[in-house]
């Protein structure tokens, strides 16, 4: 049986920034015959991720910290398997399931049951297999009778709500969130901290982008900080969050994960 | 270091190992297919999507299209003078199969423009969205046939065993319409002039191509009959004589098929090469 992972080794990702006039054809074929004109020949590049090199293996719960435009998002794009490094290796073992945007993959035409069975069809399951969890995630959501109404009807907090139960019933084993399952309620949230925990305890990785403290207490005891591209600490959460804050935002905050930090234990 | 974050300008290069090798490119096509429960889905979805709270549905599609096909017959009959039981069914089925070529290549061209949310917030093979569209463009032929079987009631035409070929021939397009996708949804994706000079390409290919007017009547007039064989250089008039006469019982011309053939061989060379260099791109450039 192979363990989930995640391996990066100097791994880069640069966008090349097009604009309308290097986008277009009338650049390639009509500057061709001009001849090139200086530095416009070339495409800008914004480096967004410069030699990211980490190796995350099961049990692996980490929080991903940083100023917007750090890097967040597309590091996890780029342990999705979305973006492929443009230098660098990336190798990314085991089902991966992605919360990035939550009205992506989602029609809201169609309902809220349709939808879980899309969700689940594009996370690599079959349709029987969703069939067979249809009725744990409905009851996990919480939302009912408003499972067979089209999506559209739903509020934000509702779809946080669908995609979570998605992700956490089809056993994937490297979980991937982008910052935006906020919208939920706080009750709710304790129930998906402890089925996400659950998760994560069984088979797999998870990688939490998110500028709220409380969240990744409760399902981090690791952290990377990143900054401009590049990781700026990876270590114990609480000591990243403490450097990236510059005070210990910790400190009198009560301990959910299962693995409680080593100077946690120390401290009482 | 610092100095070195965003904006810096250099050449792209895409070195990364393994991203640009066969194994990827045909890993891609191979796992898209695994996934036909999706697509299969998703182009359904597609259709049931456009005529949402229609009272009529998808049947939309076929009344839509036979309404063009008879009016054009009609009136190209007239001006032809040609006789309406022979003209109509030539223009309503060389619609039908038009209609799925021109809409491969149309919607080809945006395959992954028109998908960039897709792509960029849930991992999936990139051959996804080429099976979906193609699958979307049969379902679209499959309704238009109705068309075809009323043309057949109406003006009834010797179908023989031919008929059969007609199978194979769809497969061909079908086949064909997947590389067409790749390549120019690729193109489109990083060149954004790509899918207007498709469009009007398309428009033009229209007329070059005898659906609303017949090779057989030029060939009759000795002042054209030479410059009508030009059409040969047509490719798309192959693809739609290997699907059009058995759809009508005319006799099987194997010199279409083999130019049909030598198509898709090479088209799908090429579609290879570019999924193979250019497939981990794709995320970028959308």
């Amino acid at each position: 049986m192979n363990e989930p992972s995640i391996d990066l080794d100097a791994a880069c990702v640069d966008f090349p920034i097009f604009d309308a006039k290097t986008r277009s054809l009338k650049k390639s074929v009509l500057g061709r015959a001009g001849g090139r004109i200086g530095t416009e020949a070339k495409v800008p590049i914004i480096e967004a991720l410069r030699d990211i090199t980490i190796a995350l293996r099961k049990g692996d719960r980490v929080a991903l910290v940083g100023h917007n435009g750090a890097g967040k998002s597309t590091l996890l794009r780029l342990m999705s398997g979305i973006y492929e490094p443009t230098r660098g290796r990336a190798a990314v073992r085991g089902k991966v399931a992605p919360i990035f945007d939550l009205a992506v993959g989602m029609d809201p035409e169609i309902s809220g049951l349709e939808n879980i069975i899309i969700r689940g069809l594009f996370l690599g399951m079959t349709r029987k297999e969703m069939e067979a969890r249809v009725d744990d995630i409905a009851e996990f959501t919480e939302l009912g009778d408003y499972l067979s109404m089209p999506l559209r009807t739903y509020s934000t907090g509702m779809r946080v709500r669908l995609a979570l139960g998605v992700v956490t019933s089809i056993d994937p084993e490297i979980l991937l969130l982008d910052e935006g399952i906020g919208a939920v309620d706080a009750e709710f949230l304790a129930k998906a901290r402890d089925r996400l925990n659950e998760l994560v305890e069984r088979s797999g990785i998870l990688v939490f982008a998110s500028h709220s403290d409380e969240f990744l207490a409760d399902l981090c005891d690791t952290a990377i900080w990143m900054e401009h591209g590049t990781i700026r600490e990876f270590g114990p959460l609480r000591d990243v969050l403490h450097h990236y804050k510059g005070r210990d935002v910790l400190a009198d905050h009560p301990v959910h994960g299962l693995h409680k930090p080593a100077h946690e234990d120390a401290a009482s | 270091m610092d100095d070195s974050t965003a904006g810096r300008a250099r050449p792209v290069i895409a070195d990364a190992p393994g991203s640009r090798s066969w194994a990827r490119a045909f890993g891609d096509l191979r796992q898209g297919w695994q996934q036909r429960a999706l697509w299969g889905h998703l182009g359904w979805q597609d259709i049931k999507q456009r005529y949402r709270r229609s009272v009529l549905g998808p049947l939309w599609i076929s009344i839509s299209m036979g309404v063009i096909a008879l009016g054009l017959g009609l009136l190209y009959s007239l001006l032809f003078q040609v006789p309406l039981a022979e003209f109509l069914p030539h223009v309503a089925v060389g619609l039908l199969i038009w209609n799925f070529v021109s809409g491969c290549i149309l919607e080809g061209s945006e395959v992954f423009i028109a998908n960039e949310g897709l792509i960029k917030f849930l991992p999936a093979p990139l051959s996804l969205h080429v099976y979906r569209l193609v699958w979307r463009q049969t379902l679209f032929f499959l309704h238009n046939m109705v068309i075809w079987v009323i043309l057949m009631i109406v003006f009834p035409h010797p179908l023989g065993w031919s008929l059969l070929l007609a199978i194979p021939a769809f497969a061909l397009l079908a086949i064909n319409g997947g590389w067409i996708a790749i390549l120019s949804g690729i193109l489109a994706t990083r060149f954004r002039d790509i899918p207007p000079i498709i469009g009007s390409v398309v428009q033009l290919v229209f007329y070059l191509t005898p659906i609303v007017w017949s090779v057989d009547f030029l060939s009759n007039n000795p002042g054209v009959q030479e410059r009508a064989r030009l059409v040969e250089l047509n490719p798309v008039f192959h693809f739609l004589e290997i699907l059009r006469r058995p759809l009508l019982g005319q006799e099987t011309v194997w010199r279409y098929w083999y130019v049909v053939l030598a198509i898709t061989v090479v088209g799908w060379a090429v579609g290879l090469v570019c999924m193979r260099n250019y497939r981990a791109r794709v995320a970028y450039w959308v």
